[in-house]
């Protein structure tokens, strides 16, 4: 058995043929290497737990240091854009919630608008009310999840179930709201299904005030911690400049120092009646990048606190047809999910059914970073970018 | 900006319209390389938010590849759009922003648009072996490679 599996690994790096069919590292010049060792090819995941799902990482190494990366990815493609084209437009509505589980709210929202743009409706005001409180809510839960999940990679146990206790919360208070906790297709075109329940305020409130000081409570347990600033310090660095020409959107590019914002630079729903910050940083790292989420949760807080105390009275949908047939048009919609731009890109032939639906995933376009960011680093470090970049694999493939 | 753009490229600009206050340029194919660089370079167009493609079956140039432009400076979005037969190759936007790489790779793979100038064009969601591109109007829907999926996945359908 022994000798069969390293006979089978020196058969995989001395055949040419199929390292140059999966990769294009080997057909890079050769680096010269440490200690005029070879070049080792090594295969991380699509089954690992390190890389959230099923990406598979090919890294070309130097002993610990990363020489470049290659990312396979489609294990989780479903063809939601082809499904898309073969449903009405409420019917795919819960479909894209399938996309970035984690953030299923987020994804509806943007559907919903794009659609309700076509259409030209306006979701009433209580319902975008509605709409804000759950999207940051959602995003509250997704950031949780990310620093759960990204603190485990690097060696943090604890924070792993401290956040997963208080998003626990959040999907309380979804599960009442829709009756799902994850892909909650909270929304409807032209508004919201749902009126909200009994003493969703009251719920809502206390989950800030339980909520509030949780936040402090994990920023203790890292912000400090010597072994997590020095495994997240420098690592994984990104400027601006590379940031902007790769397209990355989201905490990643406001963590390099870009103060953009979808809710604030073109905002939608009702984020123009809220006052909140932009958190930003500076040296594009991953501690940067830490810190920035760490403050965006504080000020989805600070959004939802202004938004449950005035939620406007009135009716919770718009008047659209039954059938709809938006008219002949195209429309690109996009939000600030809590990855980066979720944009969606509708074509209408006037029929019942979108002639194209493209969805621009922010995950997607930041993994393309991945290699950059780690060119040079050690193996660990991949670890520790993949978990900072947040991605969901299940939106990168769609 | 459409005006001076249409000044200068006068004819190779079809259309430059807007829809539900979203600005849209139909450019001709030939003019695309051209425009693309100075909508980055002069017009500052510096972020590229996403490249897809429509396809029109019964239109003479089926594919429209569509680019999505964003310009932080302005805070403005633009759509640029071409048309593409099918044996044409579109000119390829990774010089002018890196972020097209994988955009394209999509694209080539759901559609089959061959990008030149691309550094690495190659399927990006399905395997490599895969025939076929699923986001033609002409692929059905429960459509598959039969034979990748017998050879690879040792099933006799994936239905």
């Amino acid at each position: 058995m022994g000798t069969d599996q390293s006979g089978d690994r020196e058969r995989a790096m001395t055949d040419r043929t199929t390292i140059d069919r999966t990769s294009h590292l080997e057909l890079e010049q050769h680096e010269k290497t440490f200690l005029d060792s070879n070049e080792l090819i090594i295969n991380m995941g699509p089954q690992h737990p390190a890389t959230h799902g099923v990406l598979r990482v090919i890294l070309k190494l130097d002993g610990e240091k990363v020489l470049g990366t290659e990312c396979v990815i489609g294990y989780l493609h479903r063809g939601v854009e082809k499904i898309a084209e073969h449903r009405t437009y409420t019917m795919f509505n819960p479909y894209v919630d399938r996309m970035d589980y984690v953030a299923a709210v987020s994804n509806g929202l943007g559907y919903c608008e794009a659609v309700e743009k076509l259409l030209n409706v306006e979701a009433p005001r209580r319902a975008q009310y509605i709409r804000v409180i759950l999207t940051e809510l959602n995003r509250l839960a997704s950031h949780m999840l990310w620093l759960g999940t990204h603190a485990l990679d690097i060696g943090a146990i604890t924070p792993l179930f401290y956040t997963f206790r208080d998003r626990e919360e959040i999907l309380k208070i979804f599960e009442k709201y829709c009756g799902a906790r994850l892909t909650t297709h909270a929304f409807r075109i032209g508004g919201c299904s749902y009126e909200t329940y009994d003493g969703f305020e009251r719920e809502v409130k206390k989950f800030l005030d339980f909520v509030t000081p949780k936040i402090d409570e994990y920023e203790e347990l890292l912000t400090t911690n010597r072994i997590w600033v020095e495994r997240t310090k420098d690592v994984g660095k990104i400027s601006a400049r590379e940031c902007i020409a790769l397209g990355v959107t989201g905490p990643v590019l406001r963590a390099s120092g870009v103060k953009w914002d979808l809710r604030k630079a073109q905002p939608y729903a009702a984020y123009s009646d809220f006052d909140f910050e932009i958190p930003v940083g500076q040296n594009g790292d991953t501690y940067d990048r830490y810190i920035v989420r760490m403050q965006e949760m504080r000020q989805s807080l600070r959004i939802i606190d202004q938004a449950i105390g005035k939620i406007p009275d009135g009716p919770i949908m718009a008047k659209v047809a039954k059938v709809m047939k938006p008219p002949v048009g195209e429309i690109y919609h996009s939000i600030e999910a809590p990855k980066g731009e979720l944009g969606y890109f509708i074509v209408s032939d006037g029929s019942t059914q979108p002639y194209r639906v493209r969805v621009r995933p922010p995950s997607f376009v930041n993994l393309q970073a991945l290699d950059m960011m780690v060119r040079g680093a050690l193996v660990a470090d991949v670890i520790a970018v993949i978990g900072t970049l947040d991605i969901v694999l299940g939106e990168v493939d769609r | 900006m459409i005006s001076r753009l249409k000044g200068q490229h006068g004819s190779g600009i079809r259309e430059a319209n807007t829809y539900l206050g979203q600005e849209y340029i139909v450019a001709d194919s030939s003019l695309i390389p051209e425009l693309l660089q100075v909508l980055r370079d002069q017009e500052k167009f510096d972020y590229c938010v996403d490249i897809t493609a429509v396809h029109y079956p019964d239109r003479e140039k089926q594919f429209e590849v569509v680019w999505i432009l964003y310009s932080f400076p302005r805070n403005e979005r633009i759509r640029v759009k071409a048309s593409y037969a099918e044996t044409e190759s579109v000119p390829s936007a990774v010089p002018i922003w890196p972020a097209a790489n994988w955009l394209e790779r999509e694209v080539f793979d759901m559609f089959g648009i061959r990008f030149h100038g691309h550094p690495d064009l190659k399927r990006i969601l399905l395997p490599d072996g895969w025939k076929g591109h699923p986001l033609r109007k002409d692929y059905g829907i429960i459509q598959q490679d039969q034979e990748w999926v017998q050879i690879n996945l040792g099933i006799e359908s994936g239905q």
